[in-house]
């Protein structure tokens, strides 16, 4: 017969009582909380979360059902990207759990357990979600793992080193076998090992497995949740008429029309414009279409994109703050035999998610609960805590899918989080409300990646070689004023303004980058790879006349400009092989190359296009060459390179 | 007002306003919120439904129209050409951020009905006012493509064995 150990064997500071009132208090399983030093410092040493876990600082990644199903808390939001299937892959590989038991679910509001180790905050963005947490989950499986190689020897009384897990199925060679459910109170007791040995990266079997069903459920038969979905008892639909021009104020309004309609509850003024609160969408958007405003315009803006754009060219003109200095420009320039100059233009891009803007929110004495697709935990907490006069704490944030976001969800005003916040407070109900945000408002009122113009000169000697390089970028800041503008503003440079144009794939002896930044009252944000969704384009696209002007074939004239690093000559060569780049250019199909550095990761692409008529072009195809580093999951990638060649095609 | 309509076989009587559009009856009266806001004016499909096994953006189509009419939305998907679309789905993980794919489908399911056999053009014919800003428009292509061919291959076994 076997015997179990008694937890206060195993863990002298927790009582019998304490692990039966804990066991109650979970029911269908139990967590098990893993400690990573590179997180928390303050480990308490307990080797148990409970209920009660978010009272402590202890980390916890997973937990373990009776079930033996192994759910996998994801701390960044997954808006189509993949991280739940991400996150998990790295979690379950350490595990050795079976992919089948493996479910996912987004962690809650807190900073100390689920920042970004990049970021230290708990936020999503960047291209960092899986390069951030790939130790930290892979820690998190081999720690839990031991705990239940522990639990099993503990019940077996046998040796932990003669006990192996495969497919989430514990052994001993004399025929001993168990599941995680059946082994998972007994493991959440074990202690937690103060360092775990990693797999061999040769040995991984779920991380950079092709045909790994994807965790993000429910999105093809319409059961999937996202905040529009979301309900709540007596939930109130509020939608906010905005201001018809950036910067204008509402100077008064008469809301008995409104209030007259059928289903129309309420009608509040907040900062950015005024909300009507109905029992359904319908009635709410009746009930905004009869509000009667008048709006204060003396502060609003008056110029239009022309007008802006006008300006930027001016602008260009002057001498710009220094991003980037190489050699000395002004020989390279006598010394060139041709030089060349081009202007690029890049307008405003909204987000333009699927699902517009949306946040339900519920205030009470205790404080306020949300349920929204965020994409900044730390930063809404600490916003919507100000706007209320709260403590961060008191803002419980519950992160649901998001239908895309592309930078839009991570906001550094946390404008219509704030506006939830601001209504759910004052609307006279005791009701939940979810704020709503028409397509209309969603493209009206912001946030748009900044207009940007771009002039550019370069020189090349009789060799083709370039021998000075000038770029001038104007634009809008949009690290200004925001709690980022320390780390990424330096020597009046925002480094979002100028990413991928001062750290090139070429070496130039002579170089100069130069950012004069603009400023007006249309608001900007971090849009789909930032800097790089403009500064990308121009250069590669300048190159490309350069090597026309140089009589060099485009794949020919990068090469021999490139640096030291080999990961773009590798991406180069290997796209320009699949893509058939030195041949197959017959029926009158024209083919362009690119190289570009986002975020970490190598890709160059060949596009395959052909006039359909005069001036008129149509990418038939584009073959893409990607090194992002080690591969989760290779089709997540495939399908984030699909998807966003053909976004950054619309976008020309 | 009191209205009348079949929701996936069910019949419901809804009370609201003439003009309120099927989404938001279906989302706010039914509960059904597998069907999607996105634009509110026909213009990103993903509001798609199937009205007497058409497929109709549902966002601009007002209740006093469709009073009596039978309404089938993706959580009643059933038919044959539905639950191929929806495998395929699956298999060639379409979805990224998942927003516009009940509408996708449920337009793919429509088209597949009309046509077993669609090729690009005519894939792309009935799918283009159904907008993925994830972009993921290859694989809801190849998507089609496979629950048609996984339709065929069943259809023949089923022939066969009788």
């Amino acid at each position: 017969m076997q015997s179990v150990k008694s937890p206060e064997m195993h863990k002298p500071g927790l009582s019998r009582r304490d692990f039966i009132k804990k066991t109650l208090k979970l029911g269908t399983g139990l967590t098990l909380a893993v400690s990573l030093p590179s997180v928390s410092e303050s480990f308490s040493g307990e080797a148990f979360s409970s209920a009660s876990a978010a009272e402590s600082s202890i980390n916890a990644f997973l937990s373990i059902g009776l079930d033996s199903s192994v759910k996998v808390i994801i701390k960044h939001i997954d808006f189509g990207q993949g991280t739940f299937t991400g996150l998990a892959t790295i979690l379950a590989e350490e595990l050795d759990a079976a992919w089948d038991q493996v479910v996912c679910e987004s962690a809650p509001s807190d900073t100390n357990r689920y920042a970004n180790l990049f970021f230290g905050a708990q936020m999503t963005g960047g291209s960092t979600a899986i390069a951030n947490s790939y130790t930290q989950m892979r820690e998190a499986g081999a720690s839990a793992r031991h705990m239940l190689i522990d639990a099993a020897a503990a019940k077996w009384e046998l040796p932990r080193e003669q006990i192996t897990v495969k497919q989430g199925i514990l052994s001993h060679p004399n025929g001993l076998t168990a599941t995680f459910g059946e082994l998972s109170q007994l493991a959440a007791l074990q202690p937690v090992p103060g360092e775990v040995t990693l797999k061999d990266t040769s040995n991984f079997s779920l991380i950079g497995k092709t045909n790994l069903s994807r965790k993000d459920l429910g999105k093809s038969d319409g059961t999937a949740i996202f905040t529009q979905d979301f309900k709540m008892k007596g939930l109130l639909t509020a939608l906010v008429a905005h201001p018809p021009r950036f910067g204008a104020k509402v100077a008064s309004f008469d809301g008995e029309r409104a209030l007259g309609l059928h289903g129309v509850r309420e009608i509040i003024e907040i900062p950015s414009g005024v909300a009507v609160l109905a029992d359904s969408f319908w009635s709410a958007k009746n009930g905004r279409d009869a509000l009667d405003i008048e709006w204060d315009t003396s502060w609003a803006m008056e110029e239009g994109s022309v007008e802006l754009m006008r300006r930027y060219k001016e602008a260009a003109k002057e001498e710009g703050t220094i991003a980037k200095a190489i050699g000395d420009n002004s020989t390279g320039f006598s010394e060139a035999k041709v030089v060349l100059e081009a202007e690029y233009e890049f307008p405003f891009l909204a987000h333009a998610s699927m699902e517009p803007m949306n946040c339900v929110a519920q205030f009470s004495s205790e404080g306020i609960e949300m349920w929204y697709g965020c994409q900044g935990p730390t930063m809404d907490q600490y916003a919507v805590a100000n706007a209320l006069d709260i403590r961060p704490d008191q803002v419980k944030i519950n992160t649901l899918f998001a239908g895309g976001s592309f930078g839009r969800r991570a906001n550094k005003d946390s404008d219509f989080v704030l506006e939830a916040a601001l209504i759910a407070k004052k609307t006279k109900s005791d009701s939940p409300i979810k704020l709503v945000w028409t397509r209309e408002d969603d493209m009206r009122s912001g946030y748009f990646r900044p207009m940007y113009f771009h002039k550019m000169r370069a020189g090349l000697n009789g060799e083709g070689r370039i021998v000075a390089w000038e770029h001038k970028i104007v634009g809008q800041s949009i690290i200004t004023g925001t709690a980022f503008e320390a780390k990424a503003f330096k020597n009046g440079v925002d480094s979002s303004s100028v990413e991928g144009a001062v750290e090139l794939p070429y070496d130039f002896e002579n170089a100069s980058v130069q950012l004069k930044t603009m400023k007006s009252q249309v608001p900007v944000l971090w849009w789909r790879s930032v800097g790089s969704s403009h500064t990308a384009h121009a250069v590669e696209t300048f190159m490309d006349q350069l090597s026309l002007e140089a009589g060099l074939d485009p794949l020919e004239f990068r090469l021999m400009h490139l640096g030291g690093d080999p990961r773009f000559a590798e991406v180069l060569n290997l796209v320009a092989d699949k893509a058939d780049w030195n041949n197959d250019r017959s029926d009158g199909r024209i083919k362009g190359i690119a190289v570009h550095k986002s975020f970490g990761t190598y890709v160059a692409q060949v596009a395959d296009m052909e006039e359909t008529e005069a001036g008129k072009y149509r990418v038939r195809k584009v073959v893409c060459a990607v090194d992002c580093g080690l591969v989760i999951n290779p089709d997540i990638v495939q399908a984030q390179m699909e998807g966003a060649s053909a976004m950054a095609c619309l976008q020309l | 007002m009191a209205f009348n309509l079949t929701v996936n076989g069910q019949s419901h009587k809804v009370e609201a306003s003439p003009d309120t559009p099927l989404l938001w009856v279906l989302r706010d009266h039914i509960q059904l919120t597998g069907t999607k806001f996105g634009c509110g004016i026909a213009q990103c499909g993903a509001c798609t439904v199937h009205l007497d096994g058409k497929p109709v953006r549902s966002c601009v189509m007002p209740l006093q129209a469709i009073a009596g009419m039978e309404v089938v939305t993706i959580e009643g998907l059933q038919s044959s050409e539905g639950k191929a679309v929806q495998t395929a789905w699956e298999e060639l993980a379409v979805a990224q951020c998942g927003y516009c794919q009940s509408g996708q489908i449920m337009a793919a399911a429509a088209l597949l009905a009309d046509n077993g056999e669609p090729g690009d053009d005519d894939i792309d014919a009935a799918m283009s006012g159904n907008i993925c800003r994830c972009c993921t428009y290859q694989r809801v292509r190849n998507g089609i493509k496979a629950a048609s061919k996984n339709m065929h291959s069943t259809l023949a076994k089923s022939d066969a064995i009788s």
